[in-house]
C-alpha cells in the first residue's frame, strides 16, 4: 500500500499526517504540487504506484486541478474533485445547502454594486460581503450601513480581479463570540471546537481560540447530512448558532486544517482520517 | 548550512521537510526549505488568493 500526499508547503498538519503514516509503516511520497506537469492525453504511469492520493494543497485551484485530472486517470483521490469544487465555492456550497434542505444564512448574490446595495438593504444592516473563493476570513467584511457597502463595494470593483465582482452577500448572525467547527470523516462527526473571539470573524487563523465543543445528536446528525450533501468524505464544517433557529451551517472546508483541534477535543485528528483513507482503499482493493 | 537571502544570517535546516516554513533567527524573514542536501530556503511565498483550507 503506498500513499501520496500531495502538498504546496509543509504546515503542522502535514507533519502530522506524516507522523501518522510512519506510526503505522504505511509507504508515501510527498508531492509538491508546484513541480508538476501533467500531459493530459498521456496519464503517468508513476501515479498509479499509488493507492490513493491525498489533496493537502495550500492553493486550492492547484488541489482541485490535480484531483480532477487524476479523477481523470482512475486515480483514486481524498476528498474527490466533485467534493472539494462544491467545498471551494461558496456559491456552490450554499446551493448544495439548499438542495438538501439544511438550514444556512439567508443569502443573495449579484454582480452590479448598485444591485447588491438593493439586495443589502433588503436583508436589512448589518449583512456579511464574501468573494465566493477564498479562505480563512480573507475579504470577508461585515457592513453595517450603506456608506460602508458603498466604499466596499467601489474597492472590490476597482482594485478586486473578476472574481471579487460576485457579490455574495449573507444576513449577519448575531452569533455569540464564537461558532463551531466540525469534523466530519466518513459517515461520522469525530469532534467539534468552539472557535471564541472577541472580532465577529471567529477563524482560528485570525486569532480565534479553540476550546472543546460537545458533539450533540443534533450536531452529529446536521453535519453528517451536511457532509452527505457535498458528496462525503473528510470534511470541516462550520456551523453557526442562530438564537432563534438554532444552528446554521455556514462554510464547508474540504482541506482542512486541525492543528488547533486536537488538544481540546482529544481527538487525534490525522488518524482518523488516515484511517478513512487506508479503510476505503482497502475496500477498493477488494473490488 | 545555508544563508538567509534576506540578510545572509546562517540558517540550518536540520529536523525541518522540504516545503516547511522557517524563520531566519536574525531578520526573522520568513523563509521556505527549497532542498536539504546541499540544504537551499528562499523567502516563502506571499500568501496567495487561493490559499486556504
Amino acid at each position: 500500500m503506498r500513499l501520496a500526499i500531495l502538498t504546496s508547503r509543509i504546515r503542522v498538519e502535514e507533519k502530522l499526517l506524516i507522523d501518522a503514516l510512519r506510526q503505522r509503516a504505511i509507504a508515501f511520497d510527498i508531492v509538491d504540487d508546484g513541480e508538476l506537469l501533467f500531459d493530459l492525453s498521456n496519464p503517468d504511469e508513476r501515479w498509479r504506484e499509488y493507492d490513493a492520493v491525498l489533496c493537502r494543497s495550500l492553493s486550492q485551484s492547484r488541489g482541485l486541478a490535480v484531483l480532477n485530472i487524476l479523477e481523470h486517470w482512475g486515480i483514486h483521490v481524498y476528498n474527490p474533485a466533485a467534493v472539494t469544487a462544491l467545498c471551494n465555492d461558496k456559491l456552490l456550497t450554499t446551493l448544495a445547502l439548499l438542495r438538501a434542505g439544511i438550514p444556512t444564512p439567508h443569502t443573495l448574490l449579484a454582480f452590479d454594486s448598485q444591485v447588491a446595495i438593493r439586495g443589502m438593504e433588503m436583508l436589512s444592516y448589518p449583512v456579511v460581503l464574501k468573494p465566493t473563493t477564498g479562505s480563512w476570513g480573507r475579504l470577508v467584511a461585515r457592513i453595517n450601513d450603506r456608506d460602508a457597502a458603498e466604499a466596499v463595494l467601489e474597492h472590490r470593483e476597482t482594485l478586486g480581479s473578476y472574481q471579487q465582482h460576485i457579490h455574495y452577500i449573507q444576513e449577519h448572525i448575531a452569533k455569540p463570540q464564537r461558532d463551531i467547527r466540525a469534523f466530519v470523516v466518513g459517515e461520522r462527526t469525530i469532534c467539534a471546537i468552539y472557535r471564541t473571539s472577541e472580532h465577529w470573524v471567529t477563524n482560528t487563523a485570525r486569532g480565534a481560540v479553540a476550546s472543546n465543543c460537545p458533539v450533540t445528536p443534533e450536531l452529529d446528525s446536521l453535519c453528517v447530512r451536511t457532509a452527505q450533501a457535498v458528496g462525503g468524505g473528510i470534511l470541516a464544517i462550520d456551523v453557526l448558532e442562530d438564537a432563534q433557529r438554532g444552528l446554521l451551517v455556514n462554510e464547508i472546508n474540504a482541506t482542512m486544517e486541525f492543528r488547533n483541534s486536537i488538544a481540546p477535543t482529544g481527538v487525534d485528528i490525522p488518524s482518523v482520517m488516515l484511517d478513512y483513507v487506508l479503510s476505503a482503499m482497502k475496500e477498493e482493493a477488494v473490488r | 548550512m545555508t544563508h538567509c537571502p534576506e540578510c545572509e544570517a546562517e540558517i540550518t535546516v536540520r529536523d525541518l521537510l522540504v516545503g516547511e516554513i522557517t524563520y531566519c533567527p536574525d531578520c526573522n524573514a520568513e523563509l521556505e526549505v527549497l532542498r536539504l542536501e546541499p540544504p537551499s530556503v528562499a523567502l516563502a511565498p506571499q500568501i496567495e488568493e487561493d490559499w486556504g483550507e
